[in-house]
């Protein structure tokens, strides 16, 4: 079953596993998510869970916020999202997800909006090289070339500088090392993109 | 309330004894042959301490066989047994990488009282 789980972003650090090894970590504050609503086939032509999370005051939300939410009747949540899975049959609307759905030693998928870098050059956005900075060169950062002088145009999708980051990015196949059901955390081996306190969405992996 | 800093602590270890650069220390390392583990003692003298909390580290340098040899350890890995201060050395700077350029009776170090 594909199970998937919202949470928050708290920062990297580092844990020894069992072996003894020091092995790199993000800490996510993984739900409890509620199931807010159920979307299905025959109503909706898809199969999905609306799910929230995410503590708020009832003041931060507006009237059709709080009537949506009064039908699953949960707390105020500060995030929906709809998750789409193929077999929504294990889920109930009001129904929560809590950080242990996901156990020790599987492989997962994270979703999330990346830091923004704002305009980047070629260097930083495509992993294009750079100029001589030297030797009475003067070509330091440029991208080179944009073309042949033949066709006198440039082809579409011709990496050029531009805006970088704040986009929505999905790190397959990472490693969910710990969970800490109490605490409700999820620990996962390596980064994790996004800044601090995003929203992530943790999904089973598709290449487990 | 600070997550990342619990986590950490959860995992310092307390039986570590005070020592410093100059010190000269007997390292307990666990090394695992096969399905074995048995325990190696490296011993010599503290060159470089760095970092804090759970990625605390240090570099232990000894000659063995006319070789300089320098091993890294993590402060508060599970894989160090017990580590024990021999002596304690009087050194005027923190990070004693001079000792790399001197050898026998110059690579002494005066102790500590």
């Amino acid at each position: 079953m594909i199970k998937a789980i919202l949470g928050k972003k708290i920062g990297m650090t580092q844990i020894f596993d069992e072996s003894g090894k020091a092995v790199p970590v993000t800490v996510i504050e993984a739900g409890p998510c509620v199931v807010v609503q159920k979307k299905t086939e025959e109503n909706d032509g898809y199969n999905a869970i609306q799910v929230g999370f995410g503590e708020i005051t009832e003041k931060e939300l507006n009237k059709p916020a709080k009537g949506h939410l009064a039908k699953s009747q949960a707390k105020p949540l500060r995030y929906l999202k709809e998750l789409r899975l193929k077999d929504t049959n294990a889920y109930e609307v009001g129904q929560e997800i809590k950080a242990d759905v996901f156990a020790m030693g599987e492989w997962v998928d994270v979703t999330a909006v990346s830091k923004g870098k704002g305009f980047a050059g070629g260097i930083k956005r495509h992993n294009m090289g750079r100029g001589p900075m030297g030797h009475g060169s003067k070509y330091h950062r440029r991208p080179g070339s944009a073309g042949a002088k033949g066709p006198a145009r440039i082809f579409r999708g011709r990496k050029m500088p531009g805006h970088l980051g704040g986009v929505k990015v999905t790190v397959q196949k990472l490693l969910v090392v710990k969970v800490d059901p109490n605490r409700n955390l999820i620990l996962i081996r390596g980064a994790v993109p996004g800044p601090k306190k995003s929203l992530i969405t943790i999904k089973s992996s598709v290449k487990a | 309330m600070d997550l990342i800093k619990s986590i950490e602590t959860e995992q310092l270890r307390s039986d570590i004894p005070e020592f410093r650069a100059g010190d000269t220390v007997r390292v307990h390392v666990k090394v695992v042959e096969g399905a074995r583990e048995r325990i190696q003692i490296f011993m010599g003298i503290v060159i470089k301490k760095r970092g804090g909390g759970l990625s605390e580290t240090f570099t232990v340098r000894r000659v063995s066989y006319g070789v300089g040899v320098e091993r890294c350890f993590l402060l508060h890995s599970p894989r160090l047994g017990k580590i024990e201060v021999v002596r304690k050395g009087r050194v005027r700077r923190a990070k004693l990488y001079y000792l790399r350029q001197r050898s026998g009776k110059a690579a002494r170090i005066k102790e500590r009282s």
